[in-house]
């Protein structure tokens, strides 16, 4: 029987149940279900031949989605400035390379490495230029990060579109291993004078984004000049052949394609910290330098658009912190009126991914779940009421505001705001 | 003519100020020539502006060649950013932010300008055709006169309506 012949059957209750409950992962993978006897499994044959590089199964579907502005999808790729990664569709807490998502603000150059230089300059000793051999030969680190977009959660902040995905609404953050040299190497290198307390990183890609990054203790601490991702060369998209990486920090300032650093003794004020990335509030006012990612999680599954049927569901999801390790996360199926500890499925890293679980058995009646994430310092993600009433609905940037799933009575999983 | 000891002890004191990491030997030094090539960011205070002068009347020609097509005849916007106009929306539920409304100095509008635009072909404008465009724009918002000319003396100067908007956060007060 082929597959499509199997296909054309009538679909059994008990296999479109299957089918259904497949929630977390089913959603990525497809062909569910059509085996319900293990004399339907098919026999073992002779597979394919090896090859240099593995692919994924061809029941396995899973992708960014490009977007040319918030909620502005469906576009022309050379429209696209962002693409979101599938949280809805992912397990653990590493997301695949190339899932992991993009923000980029002229294209994706693809430089060749041959031609790319490092140049480390401004109110030094010793200005230098560096290739990326040069990077590979220094002493390394290699550290698990998160990097969010200071815009992940921006559809949420004046209404809910109810048709969104955990995908469309948190698809802005991502983790990854990556490997480079220590930003205080580097400054040791170039004899950095005392009270240059400013370091601009400029890229080197069509809009040359640059940031005016201050040099705090924690920062000169945690940022790198990083050339490797989950042990590979780092990909175009984000920043082949080098690119900083700030743990914690809005990641802007991670800027790719880095080809220039300057210290100096103030911010230059370029446009990506005064016109973009700065938070508009209520009194028309705006932040400035609010650089670090806040404590922030959600659920991804169940999220907008699975659906799910009564009896034992397991909701699981990811939170992170910009201030350093998660120490708990709560769920709510009640819409926050109760809260219970949901499980760590691995043991949390410092500004990393953590992804929580939790049993739970829907009665079938309408409910919000919500999850709540709470940092070794001690910050407690704000419910989105508090979060609205403090910021207004105007910042754009920095959404951390717990974000709430309603399901009906039919098991329908939809965005809502809570 | 050097002694052989003369010889020695500039041999023995070129090893002592050698540097001492072996790390130094990676890269090589940046030499002031090829530093300016690539040395473009402009501050607040001027610093980095280069020389060179640009009219509102050469701005508006400018404009309509090179970024009409995105921000629209008179800067009201199009497939790209909105430039001009939206003073006083900051505090509705629809702010409009534009280089009038939001941007607090107008040496970042050069610095921008220079680095990033025409979107399409970066740092092709000359300096005087940056200086022109920015003065055009400032007039579009009703910053500078329609008879202005800016380099780098002037531009520095200019107070934009949004100076005082923004408030950094304290922990990066570094200063």
């Amino acid at each position: 029987m082929t597959s499509n012949d199997e296909l054309n059957r009538p679909i059994s209750r008990r296999r479109a149940l299957a089918r259904l409950t497949a929630g977390a992962l089913g959603t990525a993978v497809a062909g569910r279900g059509l085996a319900e006897s293990l004399a339907d499994v098919p026999p073992r044959g002779l597979g394919n031949p090896l090859s240099g590089n593995s692919e994924r199964s061809q029941f396995v579907h899973l992708s960014r989605i490009p977007e040319a502005a918030p909620g502005v999808r469906n576009v022309d790729p050379s429209d696209a400035i962002n693409s979101k990664t599938p949280l809805d569709k992912l397990v653990g807490a590493i997301t695949p390379t190339d899932l992991h998502y993009e923000r980029s603000h002229a294209g994706v150059p693809d430089l060749n490495p041959a031609q790319h230089r490092l140049l480390i300059h401004g109110e030094v000793g010793n200005p230098l230029v560096l290739t990326l051999d040069d990077l590979v030969a220094m002493p390394s680190v290699s550290r698990i990060h998160f990097i969010e977009c200071t815009g992940n959660g921006w559809e949420n902040w004046k209404n809910a579109d109810e048709t969104l995905t955990v995908q469309n609404t948190h698809g802005l953050v991502s983790t990854n291993e990556w490997t480079g040299v220590p930003l205080r190497h580097l400054i040791d290198l170039v004899h950095k004078q005392t009270g240059s307390n400013w370091m601009l990183a400029e890229g080197g890609d069509g809009a040359g984004v640059d940031r005016s990054i201050p040099l705090t203790d924690e920062i000169l601490d945690d940022a790198f000049v990083a050339y490797g991702q989950n042990g590979e060369p780092l990909r175009p998209a984000h920043g082949f052949p080098m690119r900083l990486i700030m743990p914690g920090y809005e990641g802007n300032l991670h800027i790719k394609w880095l080809r220039r650093l300057k210290f100096g003794n103030q911010p230059w004020m370029t446009r990506w910290e005064t016109d973009r990335y700065t938070q508009l509030l209520k009194d028309g006012k705006a932040r400035q330098f609010q650089l670090r990612m806040e404590t922030n999680s959600v659920i991804t599954s169940p999220s907008g658009m699975m659906e799910i049927r009564p009896g034992y569901n397991r909701i699981t999801g990811l939170a992170w912190s910009g201030h350093g390790k998660i120490a708990k996360v709560e769920v709510s199926t009640d819409a926050g009126l109760t809260w219970a500890t949901a499980e760590l499925n691995s043991p949390p890293l410092r500004k990393a991914q953590t992804r929580f679980q939790m049993d739970w058995v829907w009665s079938g009646q309408p409910a919000r779940i919500v999850s709540r994430a709470t940092d070794e310092k001690g910050n407690v993600q704000p419910d989105r009421k508090t979060f609205i009433d403090q910021v207004g609905t105007n910042a754009l940037f920095h959404y951390n505001a717990q974000q709430t799933w309603s399901i009906d009575s039919a098991g329908r999983v939809r965005n809502a705001l809570a | 003519m050097l002694s052989h000891s003369a010889k020695g002890l500039g041999i023995l004191l070129a090893v002592l100020l050698a540097p001492v990491t072996h790390a130094s030997d990676i890269g090589r030094p940046a030499s002031p020539e090829e530093v300016k090539l690539w040395d473009i960011d402009v501050r607040p205070d001027g610093a980095g502006l280069p020389r060179g002068r640009g009219t509102v009347r050469q701005g508006k020609q400018l404009y309509t060649v090179n970024c009409e097509a995105c921000h629209g005849a008179s800067g009201e916007g199009g497939i790209k950013d909105r430039l001009v106009g939206g003073q006083g929306s900051l505090v509705t539920s629809k702010p409009i932010k534009t280089i009038g409304s939001y941007w607090p100095y107008a040496t970042t509008l050069f610095d921008y300008i220079r680095r990033a635009m025409p979107y399409t072909a970066p740092g092709t404008l000359s300096n005087d055709n940056v200086y022109a465009l920015v003065a055009y724009l400032l007039n579009l918002n009703g910053i500078v006169p329609a008879n202005a000319t800016l380099d780098q003396n002037s531009l520095p100067k200019v107070t934009m309506p949004n100076r005082d908007g923004f408030v950094p956060d304290s922990v990066f007060r570094l200063d």
